[in-house]
């Protein structure tokens, strides 16, 4: 039978295209730089343009550049929340588990550091089994979706279009599933409505009318709010408490435990069996140690990604919180309304403004202010009126970062001849809207995505962030047992129809 | 849309997965191998960056040798061998 590939390619050459040796500057096309150069350029002309206009929105500009940055870092690392357990159930690879556990690491390093100066932006959130429920939503969704939260936005920046439709579909169902009343009410437990009734909310927020608002007021809100310091009866805010009981207690031990997990059961078979074929011998305690030590650096481009992104995001909460302190407010609604905008701001004055990486809350945000502009009132609901409010996209801080992650990623896919339009085909669009809507429902129930709930909280010691963590890892092995089963049968139909020995 | 596996001769085979995201090629990848002799050759096409990084893993992991990688216009062909 005739080949498809080699013949429609234009002398392809080998390219040692997923090691660490990539083909950075030097061999980039003069097209690619020209939008490298664009994309480039249109942020910082944004940047310089709107401090001209007034130096408080270099506050925004500190979240677009840093969301650049992570751009840059996951398109680098191919760094994607929903492939660590993903890959690791479906085809044995451990390479991003390893990548997510050094940026915890090092992020919680980066954060405690900031927590013990008392400049950190973070908050812990409620904790109780909502969590872990919530995780599971989320990690099915992120299989079928072929991206988490973060990883859609990268994957956008390289051109994929069935990204776009995860983002898309996360974003709405965010936006529609914070509103749910009416019939939904019928769903709450009488004990959620009744405590939702006794938090003195403002009149403008009807606490008893959705399933949303009675979950936040008259259940999450009621859960504990628990670090590792504060277990061990430290402060987070201490130097021992942030190191000792937040970063070794809550995040290097459970990580090094985890890997260990990993490696005993996907990577220490073929490290034994290589050593057998090579040295003709067992493994000893030293040679496993070496394995386990084999198995953190075989993707360098990974680990190398995971360790920027640590740092950066420490990084973030120090400069907003430096900015904070510099403008004298707790919150981007003040500085927003400082400049003449008030449109969206939520009933105590803020919006969205968590000082470190997030995701999906700002996807919400755009569609929840496209649907208030169509009519809709939503501004009467927790999650917006209360919390976060529906600023202009064009003026929301988490929005600029966002955006900025898209570019960022799509830069570094420029330089390495990784940008492609994708388009969406019906089968892949089908699953990008039934695995965003899941990460949709699964975000809010969860107050935080992969980002938000998992690795943001895990860093700083919350143990809600493992929760939502082992959650996600649930939901990841439900979804590639359901997608085994998917394409065994696909792949059984159409290599019927194959005339080929096998 | 579907996968596309050819042959090429006796124990060469192509696939191709171009336009699917991840986890497909990784998926399909891992199956077709387990369906191969030892020794066959796979040709695989594919388009989406991130399942460079698993499958070069998975390979690894398997003992499955990549024999040579190419990366053209951001489409990847992996020549990998059935252990």
């Amino acid at each position: 039978m005739d080949t498809i590939v080699t013949g429609t390619l234009k002398g392809p050459k080998p390219v040692d295209c997923c090691s660490d040796a990539k083909p950075l500057a030097d061999s980039v096309s003069i097209r690619n730089r020209m939008w490298i150069f664009i994309i480039v350029g249109f942020f910082a002309l944004i940047s310089i343009g709107t401090y001209a206009l007034h130096e408080y929105y270099i506050y925004l500009s500190a979240y677009l550049w840093f969301g650049f940055i992570y751009g840059m870092c996951l398109q680098y690392g191919r760094f994607c929340f929903a492939s660590a357990f993903r890959d690791l159930f479906a085809v044995g690879v451990p390479r991003m588990v390893v990548g997510i556990m050094i940026a915890t690491v090092l992020f919680s390093f980066t954060s405690s550091f900031v927590a013990s100066t008392g400049w950190s932006t973070f908050h812990p959130a409620p904790w109780s089994m909502h969590a872990v429920i919530a995780g599971i939503i989320f990690g099915v969704g992120m299989v079928f979706a072929g991206g988490c939260a973060s990883g859609s936005l990268y994957k956008a920046g390289e051109g994929n279009g069935v990204s776009l439709l995860v983002i898309l579909s996360i974003s709405v169902t965010q936006s529609t599933f914070v509103d749910l009343g009416g019939w939904f009410n019928k769903l709450v437990p009488q004990s959620w409505a009744e405590s939702a009734l006794t938090k003195n909310l403002p009149s403008s927020i009807t606490v008893s009318d959705g399933w949303v608002d009675q979950y936040l007021a008259g259940y999450v809100w009621d859960q504990p709010v628990i670090t590792f310091a504060n277990l061990l009866g430290l402060k987070d805010t201490s130097l021992i408490g942030a190191f000792f009981g937040n970063t070794l207690v809550g995040v290097i031990i459970p990580a090094l435990l985890l890997l260990v997990g990993v490696y005993i059961i996907w990577s220490r078979k073929r490290y034994v069996l290589n050593l057998k074929e090579e040295k003709g011998r067992s493994a000893g305690i030293a040679d496993h140690v070496r394995g386990f030590w084999a198995m953190i650096i075989a993707s360098k481009r990974t680990a190398i990604a995971g360790l920027f992104l640590g740092i950066a995001c420490g990084m973030q909460m120090f400069v907003i919180e430096g900015l904070r302190m510099k403008f004298g407010v707790k919150n981007a609604g003040t500085i927003l309304q400082r400049i003449g905008f008030d449109f969206g701001i939520s009933a105590k004055g803020t919006v969205f403004d968590p000082g470190y990486w997030y995701v999906t809350t700002q996807e919400a945000q755009w569609v929840g202010w496209i649907a208030q502009k169509l009519g809709w009132n939503n501004m009467d609901n927790i999650y917006f009126g209360w919390v976060n409010g529906i600023p202009s996209p064009a003026i929301n801080p988490a929005d600029w970062m966002s955006v900025a992650l898209i570019g960022g990623a799509a830069v570094m896919a420029l330089l390495n001849n990784e940008f492609k339009w994708k388009k969406p085909t019906r089968e892949l669009a089908i699953w990008a809207l039934i695995g965003g809507a899941l990460m949709g429902i699964g975000s809010r129930l969860a107050l935080g995505c992969n980002v938000g709930a998992f690795f943001v909280r895990t860093a700083n010691g919350d143990i809600s962030g493992w929760s939502f963590g082992l959650g996600m890892i649930g939901g990841a092995y439900i979804g590639v047992k359901f997608f085994n089963w998917y394409t065994e049968r696909k792949m059984a139909r159409e290599m019927a129809n194959l005339n080929i020995d096998l | 849309m579907a996968m596309n596996l050819t042959q090429k001769e006796t124990g060469h085979y192509v696939l191709d997965v171009k336009g699917y995201v991840c986890p497909h090629p990784q998926l399909y990848t891992k199956k077709v191998l387990e369906k191969l002799k030892s020794g066959d050759r796979l040709e695989l096409v594919f388009d989406n960056p991130s399942s460079a990084e698993s499958i070069t893993a998975m390979c690894a992991s398997e003992g499955n040798p990549i024999l040579s990688k190419v990366n053209e216009g951001a489409v990847y062909i992996f020549e990998i061998q059935k252990a």
